[in-house]
């Protein structure tokens, strides 16, 4: 093993750009330039950008599936560019996608949690046992007999993200897992994703242009235009109002809120990042 | 209305007929026509009909579905009955005119005819009534696996069934949702001539073409990432396995087959 055991993933100086070849001349768009980023293991991470800012390219570099023009991608130890450790590096980095219909293959629940175990070759009894466990893990064992396409948009995305969790990765890249999905599944999946990084200990990477999921990580970072503009726990992300508005993002509501009043000549904190310190900055100042 | 269609048309219960191996179904299926095409005459085909309905009674699936399956057929079996009355002259003469002669021989062979078909269908049906599809599709592909050796994508070919019918119902919404966009934007799918009809569906069809390449591309991807690589060193989570129902099923169908056959042996004698 390499010195640095303590990070799972490693993004070493790599840009990547997309070729138009139907266009006359082929045009060829930037989409990464010269990013690095580091994640250590256990972290939940979140990655903030509008869209078009190259946050669902980059994820799709951390698998392998996008691989780097320049600079490389280690997974693990392994890089993404050796395709040799491509199904190693796709196991211990099971990747979400947005639209939750389709990302299931089977018409069982049960069946499409199984299906990379299958194709991992695993022991049918080991597949049933891990496939139980991963149903369990999200909430959705109940459900197990049923067809994925009666389900409502947020229990398929656990379906989805119970089918990632049965090959027991260390990292999980959720690419806006919630997008399409209704407040409630919103909220399901968010709980799952929180559990998960808990209980499980696993690397959470989640893509999203949520302000308010993007505020429950341990970390944010912030892409815009291909490159990292600021990386940093939410509570400092967010105090940069000026900064984040400028390149086209929110802040959270109650953020935003905070920084009104503090325009307003209000004296409250600038690191307000969920409703709860809100309502307790607030008391503390009508109690004045 | 296009909710209406359902593919496979299974029926779910827990009978013995439903628990048993799907491939030993297909494969008492197959006896199954083998003994309704060997029974040559009443007898025979009488011995064929109880079994059908020996089997309908253990699987507890509502008559009116079996008559359901019976109705797309009517045609053919009306069309096969006047055909067999028509050109067959055995037996005694009941009614003759002009080019027209209706014999004895070719009421019964009519007759005779009819009612295979009509256990043909029933006892088919029994079949897809009975297994989920994607029992029918793992036991197609356990199945054939054997002909892999002659390089017969056999894997690939389940694996396509298999998501043809997951995306059935998602196609199916989908174009519930492209139709009602374009009502509201005036289109007219109900009016006109059955032409105009069909060209009305063109815009439904596009929307619909395009989505759906747009879905594969995203489900490959999310294959790829679930490690998938063909059916190469795959291993399958439901082990298909036969136990003592099947074997019992087995004896009963073969004893019936040889019942035909013995039947057929001795009303030729």
């Amino acid at each position: 093993m390499e010195s640095n055991a303590g990070r799972i993933i490693e993004i070493k100086n790599v840009s990547f750009s997309y070729v138009n070849e139907v266009a006359e001349p082929p045009v060829k768009t930037q989409v990464i330039s010269n990013l690095s980023l580091d994640i250590n293991r256990g972290e939940f991470v979140a990655v903030l950008g509008h869209n078009g800012s190259g946050k669902s390219t980059l994820a799709k570099m951390i698998n392998g599936i996008n691989l780097p023009e320049n600079g490389d991608v280690v997974v693990d130890g392994m890089n993404t560019k050796d395709e040799s450790r491509l199904l190693d590096i796709r196991q211990t980095v099971g990747m979400v996608f947005q639209n939750p219909d389709n990302q299931i293959v089977a018409t069982i629940v049960e069946e499409d949690v199984a299906f990379a175990l299958e194709n991992m070759g695993v022991e049918p009894k080991e597949i049933r046992r891990r496939v139980d466990e991963a149903l369990k893990t999200v909430g959705m064992y109940e459900y197990r007999e049923h067809a994925p396409h009666k389900l409502s948009g947020g229990q398929k995305q656990r379906i989805a993200i119970a089918g990632v969790i049965a090959m027991n990765p260390e990292c999980i890249v959720l690419d806006e897992p919630t997008a399409m999905l209704d407040p409630n599944g919103r909220q399901e999946v968010m709980k799952t994703i929180k559990r998960l990084n808990e209980e499980q200990n696993i690397t959470i990477v989640l893509i999203t242009h949520y302000m308010d999921e993007a505020a429950q990580a341990k970390r944010v970072v912030v892409v815009d235009d291909g490159k990292i503009i600021i990386d940093d726990v939410p509570k400092k992300v967010f105090s940069q109002v000026e900064l984040l508005k400028s390149r086209g993002l929110d802040v959270p509501q109650v953020t935003e809120l905070a920084y009104r009043l503090r325009q307003d000549g209000i004296d409250i904190g600038s690191e307000i990042i969920n409703e709860d310190e809100c309502v307790s900055a607030l008391l503390g100042l009508l109690k004045k | 209305m296009i909710k209406d269609i359902t593919i496979g048309q299974y029926f779910p219960g827990k009978s013995v007929i439903h628990r048993l191996d799907p491939r030993m179904k297909l494969l008492l299926t197959t006896l199954y026509i083998v003994m309704l095409f060997v029974a040559d005459g009443f007898l025979g085909l009488a011995a064929g009909f109880i079994f059908l309905l020996f089997a309908f009674f253990i699987s507890r699936i509502p008559l009116t579905l079996m008559i359901k399956s019976i109705k797309p057929i009517i045609p053919i079996m009306i069309f096969t009955g006047i055909l067999n009355i028509l050109f067959i002259d055995t037996g005694t003469v009941l009614f003759e005119w002009w080019a027209v002669k209706i014999t004895t021989g070719g009421l019964k062979t009519s007759a005779f005819m009819i009612i295979r078909i009509i256990c043909l269908i029933c006892g088919t049906s029994l079949l897809t009534y009975t297994t989920s599809p994607i029992m029918l599709t793992d036991a197609i592909e356990r199945v054939l696996s054997p002909l892999k050796k002659i390089k017969l994508p056999v894997h690939e070919l389940a694996m396509m069934m298999t998501i043809a019918l997951r995306f059935i119902p998602t196609l199916i919404e989908e174009t519930d949702k492209i139709m009602s966009a374009q009502k509201a934007r005036g289109a007219d799918f109900e009016t006109g001539s059955l032409i105009n009809r069909a060209k009305a569906l063109v815009p439904v069809l596009i929307p619909l073409f395009v989505s759906a390449f747009r879905r594969a591309e995203e489900l490959a991807l999310a294959m790829e990432c679930r490690c998938y690589h063909g059916g190469e060193g795959r291993t399958r989570m439901k082990q298909l396995s036969l136990g003592v129902n099947d074997y019992a099923a087995l004896g009963i169908t073969v004893a019936f087959l040889v019942l035909v056959i013995v039947v057929n042996i001795f009303t030729v004698i």
